[in-house]
């Protein structure tokens, strides 16, 4: 049987991570790959980078630490952040990710999923979504807008109609990112979550929102989710992963235990 | 020589690097002559069917992978390199496959939502054979699977490992004499793929003493 995945994300820019990550033992702060080790031992099914880095030089030292991840940890991992063409996606597997995640890049030009998924497989390339509630309308009638620029910037673009075509271009698997739960830590939105992923058949991964554990089980069990992404409720050292799926598991979804 | 195939379809430096954590010795390779010289293949591989024996063909690598199976040297596939050794790849049109272990690949069927194509995540595997590459390991252990397409083998003696996909049994690992193959990535397993990994070098050092006193 398959198990909920619990994924943790860390933002990384010019090769540090940007969110301080607080921990009681001697984690050295800051550092990606000693994070994503420390994550790795705890029990996380996955991890998730997101390079924000704006300069080419920044870019480089990126890819440096993807290709230390990848000798320190056996497990999945994916890289977002900055992907506009299938070159770009070619140098994080290269480096050693599983999988590389198109956002914007993705909205401007869709032909790229088609391509990566051509180039590399259907299970390299997750979508990212960022999804946003707007008035229904005719161009969303679902109410739910994909957005880019962190929100800034709508796209009149249905998400449930972009869920679809993605599916169809070959993604592999959706990240469905609600702008509006973000930071709240108030839970996922449900909804959204729910309508998605019984939109497409590939796993649909909830993002935003996280608060504690009750949550993730919501997002498996009412919205339909494969995977749950986490970051703060982690990062500051509120729950390690390893609680976070002591608790789900004993809400009776199933979790892979490493201990 | 252990040799890695190196299809040019993905990344080996994960596979690389796990390998090198259980301390083996391999060698990344496309070359037909290493293939026919190596103690050992080991045939990763990510991407669709048709396109994995195209990679194969264009590199002169059919001949020497079916000799080496046929002489009873080991031969492991991972993921798509395990697809690869059935008969017949039913992945965007029919292709044929090496036709080292008897089967064919046909694409994952979900019966309900709950079931996702690609199967992704950690599935807990049900052994079949316990003294093979699961020696080390827990019934119900969890590994990374990511695909679309299952092997379906012509006898079921030939399952080393199954998960439950929907209440139907699906192939999650094959072994036949010197013929291994893992469907989930031990690569990118976790401690439970290190030591199947640590298995394989087990079942490749007990073969090769096989084929040197045969």
């Amino acid at each position: 049987m398959l198990s909920k995945r619990i994924i943790p994300c860390l933002d990384v820019r010019d090769g540090k991570l940007t969110k301080g990550v607080r921990f009681k033992g001697n984690v050295d702060i800051g550092d990606p790959v000693e994070t994503a080790r420390m994550y790795y031992e705890q029990g996380a099914d996955e991890i998730v980078f997101y390079d924000i880095t704006a300069s080419a030089e920044g870019r480089g030292i990126f890819l440096d630490v993807v290709e230390k991840v990848a000798s320190t940890i056996f497990i999945p991992f994916s890289v977002g952040g900055g992907i506009g063409s299938v070159e770009d996606m070619r140098a994080v597997l290269l480096a050693g990710a599983e999988k590389v995640s198109v956002n914007s890049g993705a909205v401007k030009n869709p032909d790229i999923i088609s391509q990566g998924a051509a180039a590399f497989g259907s299970q390299c390339v997750v979508l990212g979504m960022d999804v946003k509630r707007v008035e229904k309308s005719e161009a969303v009638p679902s109410g739910f807008e994909v957005v880019i620029h962190g929100g800034r910037k709508h796209m009149g673009l249905d998400a449930l109609d972009w869920a679809k075509t993605g599916e169809a271009l070959g993604a592999g698997e959706i990240c469905l990112n609600s702008i509006d739960a973000d930071g709240t830590k108030d839970g996922y939105d449900l909804e959204l979550t729910r309508l998605i992923s019984r939109k497409v058949r590939i796993p649909v991964i909830a993002s935003g929102g996280a608060g504690n554990p009750g949550h993730m089980a919501e997002a498996f069990v009412k919205g339909g989710a494969s995977a749950a992404l986490i970051a703060s409720i982690v990062h500051y050292g509120e729950y390690s992963i390893a609680r976070i799926k002591q608790e789900i598991s004993e809400q009776g979804v199933k979790m892979r235990m490493v201990w | 020589m252990i040799a890695l195939i190196d299809l040019g379809m993905g990344n080996l430096a994960s596979v690389l690097a796990a390998f090198q954590r259980v301390g083996a010795e391999v060698r990344v390779t496309d070359r037909p002559e290493d293939t026919a010289a190596a103690a050992a293949v080991i045939l990763p591989g990510v991407g669709t069917f048709g396109d994995g024996m195209a990679c194969l063909r264009a590199r002169g690598l059919l001949k020497p992978l079916l000799r080496h199976a046929a002489e009873g040297r080991p031969l492991l596939g991972i993921c798509l390199g395990m697809q690869l050794l059935a008969d017949l790849g039913e992945e965007h049109g029919k292709h044929r496959g090496l036709g080292i272990l008897p089967g064919r690949v046909a694409r994952l069927r979900p019966k309900s939502l709950d079931q996702r194509v690609p199967n992704m995540g950690w599935c807990d595997v049900h052994i079949r054979k316990k003294n093979g590459l699961f020696r080390d390991v827990a019934e119900g252990e969890s590994f990374y699977f990511a695909h679309s397409y299952h092997l379906i083998c012509d006898k079921d003696t030939d399952q080393a490992a199954v998960i439950d996909y929907g209440g139907e049994e699906i192939t999650a690992a094959v072994e036949r004499d010197n013929v291994f193959g893992l469907q989930f990535h031990p690569e990118k397993s976790q401690d439970a793929g290190l030591d199947v990994l640590s298995s394989v070098m087990d079942r490749i050092l007990e073969c090769t003493q096989i084929v040197s006193r045969g």
